[in-house]
């Protein structure tokens, strides 16, 4: 008797008071789980296919190369689309060395555990938090008040401001603080992929650090720097808080050329359109044709870079 | 030995290698250190110029007149003889600048869109990290990304257009645009975070838990719910918290969703205007440095100090999970 009351006091301590009853399958967890995944998949549907039915009728190659007309009520987006296609341009010129080099700086240079590299990871990942219309309040205060102003003040002394009003360069310095986080992320993550061999190899053959760098370490992680660039468009591209104030406009009779011009946007013309049509049955076509235009280009750009990202993910289980 | 051969050479001709300077190992190294500052001073700036507009509410007396900290918060008497109550007009000839419609609204969707999204999402990461086979797990992951990848302007039209009529003559709402279905929407926005971040804390799960929990006769959904689960608890609080922060910021969505109605009361088939939405309305129409204006760089310091800690603790969560799985367990 004794030896069986202590067998069961260690059965107690092994299983940590969890009991389990061999019986019950967890049907109704499984099931509760898996309806959720179908409620996610169909809501997806409804979306997608309402904007496939209602935008498919109306891209055309006219659609796409002609300006609107009408108050919006016919023509085309080009417009739009070259003002989205220039404003990530520019952003992608500003963010993806800045993005690159942070990745390279934390990964090879600072040391994991110093405060500087934990002040910047949480400057990195509070920077993804930041509510996006907060972006567009500081493009206004910083780049066009301060910046612009003060470069209208000193270099030119005409009544109307050059630089300090909004404009696609100010909108495009505003979205490429927004995707910095996009960047930085995914060339770590292609970092964290080359073999520590190849950097020991460069050493090796008397490489110095900054060496190792320009031709090992930068070459390898360009798949990476791309994937977070093409995301970083993707995103950018759909975003119209932190441009609103910043430089887009609903309507310009001409195209973009110089920094300093307004532009415009295919997400703010489908707000406008949306929001502030006089007739929204006449727009409706038009509008979209917009959205399945703006979709087809995130999705298009998502699809690469998962492409991208999951080969070289299949790069490093190969070569670890 | 080796440096002898001519291949060395050749090697490092091919390589490039010129002799070592330190000057540029210098530069370089500085070049690149400056670039990772960016981040960190962009935070800052962020702060500091969203604040110092917001300041004069304090300092300003030509601005104190118009709007204080106390008029922002109080139930305020505006004309002589009426009730005193919580109103945000500014345009109107005594602006009126209360924050609590706007509070109450900003909450209402957050809080609608979160009882949404978190059991989808915290549901359908346990479906994806717990029950789903290979394959079924390559849908589901591609899906949620899909679901991320749409811009908010076009969940914004989709709840404005479609999902705002289908509530409407469903549940016979008064009101077409109300927080219900700006919640809906953000909700939408909200469940990839919170799948994400919940999948990601169950699948780093140290897997000699499972094999313990196996060894002691449990089956797959015993192992999934005592075990699994409760370890990935703070993780999936912590994508409830970073998918939280998200629906109060939100812009797009709830600006095109809400019918932007700033009134107090505690039925989710009213109107709302939210914190972020009111910026957006409005900011294009202030007079600059004015108290309105003031008042808006206000709201945005609010947001801004709100989702910071939001993101903060989430982070904080996340960072001590890796550390406890990587460090003692494994």
């Amino acid at each position: 008797m004794a030896v069986k009351s202590k067998m069961s006091d260690h059965k107690l301590i092994a299983t940590n008071g969890l009991e389990f009853k061999p019986k019950n399958q967890g049907y109704f967890p499984r099931g509760l789980s898996f309806l959720a995944v179908v409620i996610i998949i169909l809501m997806l549907a409804i979306i997608l296919g309402n904007i496939i039915y209602g935008g498919a009728g109306t891209i055309s190659l006219e659609f796409l190369s002609h300006p609107p007309e009408n108050g919006m009520e016919a023509g085309g987006i080009f417009p739009a689309i070259f003002g989205t296609v220039f404003l990530v341009i520019l952003m992608v010129i500003a963010v993806v060395p800045v993005g690159g080099f942070t990745a390279i700086y934390l990964h090879e240079y600072a040391s994991p555990s110093s405060k500087i590299t934990r002040l910047i990871r949480v400057a990195v990942n509070n920077l993804a938090g930041v509510p996006s219309i907060v972006f567009g309040l500081f493009g206004l205060g910083f780049f066009i008040a301060f910046i612009g102003g003060g470069l209208d003040s000193i270099f030119y002394k005409s009544e109307d401001p050059i630089w300090g009003q909004p404009a696609i360069i100010w909108a495009s310095l505003t979205l490429a603080l927004l995707t910095l986080p996009v960047i930085i992320v995914s060339t770590e993550e292609a970092l964290r992929t080359i073999p520590n061999e190849l950097k020991e190899a460069s050493y090796a053959l008397g490489g110095t650090k900054l060496q190792t760098i320009t031709r090992i370490i930068i070459p390898q992680a360009l798949p990476g720097i791309f994937t977070g660039s093409i995301l970083a468009v993707s995103r950018g591209a759909g975003e119209v808080a932190p441009i609103m104030f910043t430089g887009v406009a609903y309507y310009l009779p001409y195209l973009p050329t110089k920094f300093n011009d307004q532009f415009m946007e295919m997400g703010y013309h489908i707000y406008v359109m949306a929001t502030q049509s006089p007739d929204i049955e006449a727009t409706k076509p038009i509008l979209y044709g917009t959205i399945l235009v703006l979709l087809i280009l995130t999705f298009l750009l998502n699809f690469i870079a998962i492409y991208i990202r999951s080969s070289m993910r299949r790069k490093r289980a190969t070569l670890q | 030995m080796y440096r002898n051969r001519p291949e060395f050479n050749e090697k490092m001709k091919e390589l490039n290698f010129k002799p070592k300077s330190r000057l540029r190992e210098f530069f370089g190294e500085m070049f690149i250190a400056v670039n990772a500052f960016v981040a960190l001073i962009a935070i800052i700036l962020i702060f500091v110029f969203i604040f110092k507009e917001a300041i004069p509410i304090f300092t300003d007396s030509e601005i104190r007149e118009e709007v204080t900290l106390e008029k922002m918060t109080f139930k305020q008497e505006f004309y002589e003889g009426r009730d005193a109550k919580w109103s945000w007009q500014p345009n109107s000839e005594v602006p009126k600048y209360s924050l609590l419609p706007l509070f109450i609204g900003t909450l209402k969707a957050a809080l609608i869109a979160m009882l949404f999204a978190a059991p989808l999402g915290i549901g359908a990461a346990i479906y994806s990290s717990e029950f789903a086979n290979k394959r079924m797990r390559e849908i589901i992951k591609p899906t949620i990304e899909l679901l991320a990848g749409i811009p908010s302007v076009v969940l914004g039209f989709f709840a404005l257009i479609i999902l705002a009529t289908f509530l409407q003559n469903t549940l016979g709402l008064t009101f077409r645009l109300n927080a219900l279905n700006a919640g809906l929407a953000l909700g939408l926005a909200v469940i990839p975070i919170v799948f994400t971040v919940a999948e990601d804390a169950m699948t780093s799960v140290p897997h000699s838990l499972r094999e313990a929990a196996t060894a002691l006769g449990a089956n797959q959904w015993q192992i999934s719910f005592t075990v699994v689960l409760p370890a990935a608890l703070s993780g999936i609080s912590a994508g409830i918290i970073l998918g939280f922060g998200r629906a109060i910021g939100e812009t797009m969505i709830v600006l095109m969703a809400s019918g932007n109605a700033a009134i107090v009361s505690t039925s989710l088939t009213d109107s709302v205007r939210t914190f972020s939405a009111t910026i957006a309305s409005e900011l294009g129409e202030v007079v600059f440095g004015g108290g309105h204006y003031t008042v808006l760089f206000f709201i945005g310091s609010l947001l801004f100090v709100f989702t910071f800690i939001i993101n903060l603790s989430g982070d904080m969560i996340l960072t001590r999970i890796k550390s406890r799985f990587q460090g003692k367990i494994n």
